[in-house]
């Protein structure tokens, strides 16, 4: 069976042309499945310059990879013919970070639901393509007449959010790739908008890929993790057990740092502040070293390799050097 | 003891083609020495401008149209200008929102802390300033040499750090920050909130933060206010307000936020928060409240005090 949409040993870089000392990493060799045969949410947690939307970027097309393939139903995505990519465009849609630029302001906000509606020919009358509009707002906690006719700016940046996330559900695709749909929304609002998300893999049988810095809303609402620091995977599978019992140091600190609503206070053991972001292609060892507290000899030697730790779990990591490797790296084994 | 900053009945009004919207309703409350508190509410809520306005910084269609504020017992409500901008950090310091992004991006960090020394009307010799600055940039968390830096040689915390560094150069006794830690990743957002923190306690101020993220005020500050609509409709020390909250809605936004403990159904709000110039008759919050009885949905619920510094604007508590 060919699988949806494949990343076969994916690398992308940025530079490094003849005349520069050297290439910037902005995503390690990646291979990850997703399969759409059985919903799932995949969260991609990291922080900024972590290389997550890099990633999303890569499997939405729009941005080619400097090594290896992006398959969609076992075809590269940059060699598909104009039936091909039309079906990849419906077939995988995108909600974007920003909810403010993707409107034009001079056209109602209509606008973005009407024409993906018209170019995908979801409905054969208008009536029923408005019907289906209406559907889709409502599905997301929208009132169509509050919002149908307005304009972009009399809108709240939440209503605008949850009118991206009715426009990807109106083409029902197949993956939603959503880049922080809820990073410029109040926490109230954030959980409303997650529970819309999380309805479309129930309900609708969409899978999607949430990328976001927020570890708290991840483990709410999604099943597998990718946690990434500094363009490479470190730790990968099981939402539960990872968040509960996190293995990798720097996922042990992402948890640890997360303020809690509790009468407790914690703080920080004096951990290493990170450096500028920048991943030289020419260094060695594991990304994480220089804030690492277990950091080891050889971490400052070699990159960790990928390591199944559990049978759904896979960490890249030299304390777990004793477990298996990950079969070709394929991150795709530990998730369901 | 005496508070440092007594904000008495402020208001805050902006002129609208439908008329008045009052952004910040009759709010009143007082800060000790060195007591952090925080502010916290959904957008629209009125936090900012409230901070905005304790340093008369609102602009038109803007105005203040009511109540007054006290810094170490002394009105500044009526200063002038001149007395105004002459109190401006040196008295109350902000840190406002997205404030990293408003550092000048051609101007050495050094040079930009300088600033506030020479607008103050202080001056010291090369060798001085230097000295000092380094100084501070060190009680930041900061290497002496970031001085000679510029914005984009430092990472988002850094510049979150020089932005305090500014903010504390003439030893304030309040620090307001308005959203502090918004563009930060969580690692970061903690060492940067500790940083804070300490010097705060070195300074003696008090400080003021800005927020909606609850898990930062519980792990922040000693004594929170929640407003909506507004109207600061719960001030409670923050262990009872974790514990107990008596606001339905302060109930609602402790709840609201994702919980790493156990995975459940997650909790918004239901609804949104009301348009200012159009508020619901009664409480502003019965709309969205799952209590809300006939009482609140006619009668709008005066503040009361319960106790030292606490206080509620709700019929059922």
């Amino acid at each position: 069976m060919t699988a949806f949409l494949q990343l076969r040993n994916v690398r992308k870089t940025y530079g490094g042309g003849m005349l520069e000392h050297s290439a910037n990493v902005a995503l390690e060799t990646l291979s990850l499945t997703l399969d759409t045969a059985k919903p799932q949410i995949t969260a991609v947690v990291g922080e900024s310059g972590s290389g997550k939307t890099t990633l999303a970027r890569l499997m939405l097309g729009l941005t080619d990879a400097t090594e290896g393939q992006v398959l969609y139903q076992g075809e590269d995505i940059t060699r598909l013919n104009a039936a091909g990519r039309r079906q990849f465009r419906r077939d995988v849609q995108a909600i974007f970070q920003d909810p403010y630029g993707v409107y034009n302001p001079f056209y109602r906000v209509d606008h973005v639901l009407t024409v993906p509606a018209r170019n995908f020919a979801i409905a054969s009358t208008r009536a029923e393509a408005q019907q289906k509009i209406a559907d889709a707002l409502r599905a997301v906690g929208l009132r169509p007449e509050e919002i149908l006719g307005r304009y972009p700016h009399q809108l709240s940046g939440g209503q605008r959010q949850r009118i991206m996330v009715a426009r990807a559900l109106l083409l029902r695709p197949k993956l939603i790739v959503a880049d922080e749909p809820v990073s410029m929304v109040d926490a109230s609002l954030r959980a409303t908008i997650l529970a819309s998300l999380r309805n479309l893999t129930d309900e609708f049988g969409i899978s999607l890929l949430y990328i976001t810095h927020d570890l708290a809303t991840a483990y709410q609402v999604s099943d597998n993790i990718l946690v990434m620091y500094r363009a490479n995977v470190v730790e990968a599978g099981a939402v539960e057990p990872i968040v509960q019992r996190p293995q990798h140091p720097y996922t042990q600190l992402l948890i640890g740092s997360i303020p809690r609503v509790s009468t407790e206070r914690t703080s920080s053991k004096g951990e290493a502040s990170p450096r500028a972001t920048v991943n030289d292609a020419t260094a060695t060892g594991c990304r994480f070293a220089d804030r690492c507290p277990a950091v080891m000899a050889v971490c400052r030697r070699e990159a960790p390799e990928l390591h199944r730790s559990e049978d759904r779990r896979a960490i890249a990591c030299h304390l777990q050097d004793t477990s298996p490797t990950l079969p070709a790296g394929d991150l795709s084994a530990v998730l369901t | 003891m005496t508070p440092v900053l007594q904000v008495q009945g402020l208001s805050v009004a902006f002129e609208h083609p439908l008329g008045l919207v009052r952004a910040v309703d009759n709010v009143s409350f007082a800060l000790a020495p060195g007591e952090r508190f925080g502010l916290a509410g959904e957008s629209g809520s009125g936090k900012s401008t409230m901070a905005l306005a304790i340093l008369r910084m609102i602009r038109p269609p803007g105005r203040i149209d009511g109540g007054e504020v006290q810094l170490d017992g002394k009105r500044i409500s009526h200063l002038d200008e001149d007395g105004m901008r002459v109190l401006r950090l040196a008295g109350i310091a902000l840190v406002p929102q997205g404030s990293m992004n408003s550092l000048n991006p051609v101007i050495r960090i050094g040079r930009q802390i300088e600033d506030a020394y020479i607008d103050h009307g202080l001056k010291f010799s090369r060798a001085e300033t230097d000295s000092r600055v380094g100084e501070l940039l060190q009680t930041v968390g900061l290497p002496a040499e970031v001085a000679r830096m510029y914005p984009h040689e430092l990472s988002g915390g850094m510049k979150q750090r020089a932005c305090i560094a500014i903010a504390i150069c003439l030893r304030p006794k309040v620090i307001i920050a308005d959203e502090p830690t918004s563009a930060l990743d969580v690692v970061v957002q903690r060492q940067v909130m500790e940083t804070l923190g300490r010097v705060q306690q070195e300074l003696g101020a008090a400080v003021i933060l800005v927020g909606h993220d609850m898990g930062l005020m519980a792990q922040f500050v000693d004594r929170l206010g929640i407003m909506y609509a507004g109207r600061l409709v719960e001030v409670a020390p923050i262990a009872r307000m974790i514990t107990n909250a008596r606001h339905p809605y302060t109930r609602a936004l402790i709840d609201a936020l994702p919980s790493l403990e156990h995975r459940g159904a997650l909790k918004g709000i239901p609804g949104l928060a009301p348009l200012l110039r159009d508020l619901p008759q009664g409480c502003a919050f019965h709309p969205r409240c799952a209590l809300a009885t006939d009482r609140c949905r006619s009668e709008r619920p005066e503040v009361r005090t319960m106790g030292e510094g606490e206080s509620i604007a709700c019929h059922l508590a």
